[in-house]
Formats: C-alpha cells, structure tokens, sequence
C-alpha cells in the first residue's frame, strides 16, 4: 500500500517537469491539489495497514486470550457449558492458587527453572569461547569446524532422539533431569556460537591489536574486549538458549517419566491430565504461569533477540 | 594479528634481531593455534559426543532387529516402506511442512509489508503483539489449540453453533485434523516470517525505489523487480530454514492428535517416538527418523550454498 502511494508522485513530477511553457500559478495549485490528495491517500493507505495489522492481531491473540479466560473459571462453570466459552463469567483465581499450592506444579517449576539457569550458562561459556576462537584465533580445520557448527544447528531435536534415548539410558540418566542439562546444550550451542561468531568478527581488529600491544592475554582480550563490546550478541544468544530449555518438549517427554523429575512443559499435561478427566481451568492457569518468564523476557530484551537473529541469518 | 603486530616491529628491528623475532612469532603462532583449539575443545566435543556419535548410533541401531539381538541389515527401512501406515507418515509429512511453510511465508510477507507501512515509532508496540505467539513454548499454546479444538464445549464450535452450523469434530476426522495441526503451526512461525521479511525490507535502499519511480514502474513492478529480488536471500534461508524446523516438527501432533484419528496426521517426529519409545522397538524407530535425513540434508545444502552465496555477494 506505501508502494501504491509512491506512484502517485511519479505523475505530480511529470507534470511539475513539463511546467516551464504553461503559467506557472496554474502549475502551482494543481501540484497543491495534487499534494493534498497525494496526503489523502497515503493517509488511506497508513489507516488500511492499522487495520489489516488489528485483523493479524486478533487472530494471533485469539489463543492467548482464551487461555488467559479459561485460567479464570471455575471448574464448575466450564462444566456447566453454558454462554459463551469467550468469556468469563465469574472470575476466580483458584486455579491459580491451586497450582501455587501444588506441590507437583512447583517441583517442575523448581525443575525448570534450574535445568534452564544450568542449560544457559553452559552454553554461553561454550559457545562464547569457541565463536571467540574461531572468529580471531583460528587453528588447523577452524574453518571446517565453522561450517560444522552451522550443519548441527540444522539438525533437529527429532531425528536423535531415539540414539540419545539408548545413549542416556546407558549413563543412568534415563528419568533424571539432569540428562537435560547434557543434551540441551547440543540444542543451543550451534546457534549460540553462530551469533556470537558474527558479533565477535564486526569487532575491529584494531581493537585487539592495540591490546595485544599493551601486554594483554587472550583472556583478557576476551573478558574485556570482546563481552563487554558484543553484549547485544551475548543477550541474543542468552536468550536463544533460554528459549530452548525452557520450552523443549521431546526430550522430557521421552527420557522422564516421574513426576518428581519432570520439567513444566511435560508435567503439565501428564499430572493434569488424567484418563479422559481434563482440568481445563488449571491447565490453562498452568499454561499461563509457565509462560510467564519468557514473556516477560521478550517484553524487555526483544530487540536484542530480533537483531541477534536477523544478524545471525543474514551473515555468513 | 602476528602479523599485523610484526609488521611495525619489523621495520625497527635489525637484521639479527629479526631473526629471533620470527622464531618467538612462529612459537607464538603454534602456542595460539593450540589454545584456539583448547577453546573449540568443550564445543568439539558436546558436537562429537551428542550429535555426531549418535547419527552413527543410530544407522547402527536402525539394521538390528527388535530384540536388538541380531544384524538385519536394511530390513527395517524396507518393512518400513511397505507398512501403510508409513506410507502415510511420508505423505503427510510433506503436507503439513510444505502448506505451511508456504503459507507462513506468504502470511509472513503481507504482515511485514503492512509492518513496513506504519511509522517506526509504532513498529514496536505492533510487532510486540504480533511476536507473541512465538513467545510462548510451543507445547503450551498447542495445549491452548486443543482446549479450542475440544469437540463438546469448545471456542471455535460455540461461534459455529451461534451462526447456525452443526458442530465440527475438529480433531476427529482425517482432513480436518490435518488442516488443524498444519493452522497451529502457521500461527506459531508467521511471527519469524515477519520479523525475517520485515528486517529484509528495511534494508533495501529507499534509492531503488525512487529510481524505479522515475523510470515510470507501479506498485506491483516495484514488488517484482525491486523488493523480492532484493530479498531473494533472506526469503531463501527463511523458507528453507523453516522447513527444515517445520518438517521435524513433533510438539504439535503430539499434543494435538498424537497422530490420530488412524495415523491420518502422524508425521515421522510423532511416529518414531510412538514406535521407538512407546512401543519399544528401538532399531524401527531409529529407522524411521532416519527417513529425515536426505530431506533434511537436501535443504540444510541449499541454505549453505545461499548462505556463501549471500557472503560473497555482499564481500563482492
């Protein structure tokens, strides 16, 4: 629609460019008139885009929306299956408060919370001390190692998860959460070091040299040099990682099965779902407290994660 | 950056200093290219651990036989092919990646356009909106979808009844529930489109556009000749990397139809988990990821090749 209103100006500056035989007070105010309704319409097209855009939202926030009014019912009142499901007609919080209560529901939360700190942190010092060397030091096959980093992003949880299965099971880890702090890692590192290769290769050697003048090490190239300089890098990767430990879903599916182990995404549906007895009410709840830290983190850092990935598809 | 640094000290240096200097530099270089490789170790060897052993775990699991007692050689992949019901796994596989990779691009595409219109100031808020369903985990918000898509008392067949129509078992018949698996999934990875597309528009150069103007082209030459080309690139990578993520998928038919109703919307993902973990045969469902990998290593090819490509073009 922009492009739509663009044209317009294409014949204004035809007209405008045969101007100089015809009186120029006639030219004058049909380039006005031409103006205002060039105005006009791109007005048209702007108000046209809020509201196509108002269309997208809607059906986008449709789900969240209706998990947000099912979390506020009563157990009762969705049985009762009277009135619109869309809305809710008398609102409680003791789902909510059922789930905080819960002790199941707070072990996974517990659970959760500690294989995500755990998976974040270890592959943030992974993959910032590989994309560090393979973007400034480089050693024999450092290229290949690259391109290697890049295919393995590419390889889906799904197509392993069966080896892994074996794999788990013959270190003893099968029903353990902390198999997840080992195989998470796989899951972010690739792309985590993949951000961060390209933030640390926008760095100006210059900069580096000028330390390695002054005396410093590596390390301290690193540690003062290259974090501090890459932090938009190093958020977008942090939150790359977080979002795939916390929201990961075959690989506790697969790997646990007591619920003392389990994570949120598949404690959720196994504890709360029992036979054909759906507490839609609490799942909803749990469903939204669940999505709470990751909302809350794109809210405030998103920008940093769009650049980080936009960057991170785009440079080679 | 030896070299660099050499380069001044050199031109001060004499002769037999000089000497010495390239000796220290050349002990400087191996001690650097060893403790590059130390950095790469903990990447190396998560890369080699979890993902490069278990591939070959699993071409090794995928000829045994059930018991995991005896060599069958390609026996599985061919018990496989002539099962109907794997058949049907392929079929549906295909379908669901590419109607919706097609249709998140295309959706994708008009949203950043529409993005692209609005001033910047108001870019964040409505991008925010829009990002949300790719915020949350993808295995709570499919738990929303089904809640939706409940046959009794659900969101989408009370509108239905409030216009008159009978309800739609959504989930419960083959064509349907296929539509549904592959609408939750649109709803989830349009966001990436648009935040892909919507970085890729911003970058073309505003001068193209008003060279285009000039020489007399509309709206929908300008889309042709100048915006797609232009993003020819990123809509490659975006696509091919979404397939990928698409065609792996498992979250949402596992939650949503768990492949039902008779296998009409199993895809490899949920297939190999309801034959390899459920049922226990471990080599069938090894075999049957496997079945992934041309396809996956077909695409993963292109998106490097556009990848270099893309460096080149911009090195060039």
């Amino acid at each position: 629609m922009g492009a739509a209103s663009i044209v317009t100006l294409a014949p204004a500056g035809a007209v405008a460019g045969r101007a100089p035989g015809a009186a120029m007070g006639t030219v004058a105010s049909r380039a006005a008139n031409r103006k205002t309704s060039l105005h006009r319409q791109r007005q048209w097209a702007l108000w046209g885009s809020y509201a196509a855009l108002a269309v997208f939202v809607v059906m986008f926030l449709m789900p969240p929306f209706y998990t947000l009014m099912t979390s506020l019912k009563s157990s009762a009142e969705i049985s009762s299956e009277t009135g619109s499901p869309w809305l809710v007609h008398h609102p409680t919080l003791e789902n909510f408060w059922y789930l905080i209560t819960y002790p199941n529901f707070q072990t996974y939360y517990l659970n959760s919370v500690m294989i995500t700190i755990l998976t974040v942190s270890i592959s943030m010092v992974i993959s910032v001390l590989a994309a560090f060397s393979l973007s400034r030091m480089g050693f024999w096959g450092s290229n290949v190692l690259s391109t290697g980093v890049f295919l393995t992003y590419l390889v889906p949880p799904s197509l392993l998860f069966i080896p892994l299965f074996q794999i788990v099971g013959a270190i003893g880890l099968i029903n353990s959460v902390w198999c997840l702090v080992l195989l998470y890692p796989t899951l972010a590192v690739p792309f985590c070091t993949w951000i961060m290769i390209g933030y640390f290769s926008s760095i100006p050697k210059e900069l580096d040299e000028a330390a390695l003048i002054d005396g410093a090490n590596y390390m301290q190239i690193l540690m003062k040099i290259f974090i501090p300089v890459a932090m938009p890098g190093i958020i977008a990767a942090t939150i790359f990682a977080f979002t795939v430990a916390w929201g990961a879903f075959l690989y506790p599916l697969a790997y646990l099965y007591t619920s003392n182990q389990m994570v949120l995404t598949v404690g959720i549906i196994s504890d709360l779902i029992r036979g054909d007895v759906f507490q839609w009410g609490k799942i909803m709840a749990a469903c939204l407290l669940a999505s709470l830290p990751p909302i809350v983190i794109y809210a405030f850092l998103m920008d940093y994660y769009v650049a980080g990935l936009t960057a991170g598809a785009t440079k080679g | 950056m030896a070299d660099g640094t050499s380069v001044p000290v050199g031109v001060i240096a004499s002769a037999p200093r000089e000497m010495t200097r390239t000796g220290s530099m050349k002990h400087l270089a191996r001690r650097k290219s060893s403790v590059a490789f130390l950095l790469c170790l903990p990447l190396i060897v998560l890369i080699c651990g979890f993902v490069i052993y278990p591939a070959f775990y699993a071409l090794f699991l995928s000829m045994l036989n059930k018991k995991m007692t005896a060599f069958v050689g390609l026996g599985n992949f061919a018990f496989l092919l002539k099962r109907h019901t794997f058949q049907l796994v392929i079929f549906q596989s295909c379908l669901f990646a590419i109607t919706s990779v097609v249709l998140k691009a295309l959706l994708g595409f008009v949203i950043a356009h529409l993005m692209h219109n609005i001033p910047g100031k108001n870019q964040r808020i409505w991008r925010g909106l829009l990002l949300v369903p790719w915020v949350i985990p993808l295995a709570l918000s499919t738990l929303t979808w089904w809640w939706m898509f409940d046959p009794s008392y659900s969101a989408f067949n009370w509108i239905l009844n409030q216009f008159g129509f009978a309800n739609v078992p959504w989930l419960g018949v083959g064509w349907i529930a296929r539509a549904c698996t592959i609408t939750v999934n649109v709803w989830f990875g349009t966001p990436f489109f648009m935040i892909m597309y919507l970085a890729a528009l911003k970058s073309v150069p505003e001068q193209l556009y008003e060279a285009a103007s000039i020489d007399g082209a509309g709206a929908r030459q300008k889309l042709l000749f100048v915006t797609l080309p232009m993003m020819r690139n990123i809509i490659a990578i975006t696509v091919l990397f979404s397939l990928i993520v698409t065609f792996a998928d498992f979250d949402i038919v596992r939650i949503l139809t768990a492949g039902g109703p008779q296998d009409e919307t199993q895809v490899f993902a949920t297939y190999a988990f309801q034959v390899g973990i459920q049922s226990g045969d471990i080599p069938l469902g090894a075999a049957d990821s496997l079945f992934m990998f041309p396809i996956l290593a077909f695409a993963a090819f292109f998106v490097l090749r556009g990848v270099t490509q893309r460096t080149k073009d911009i090195a060039a």
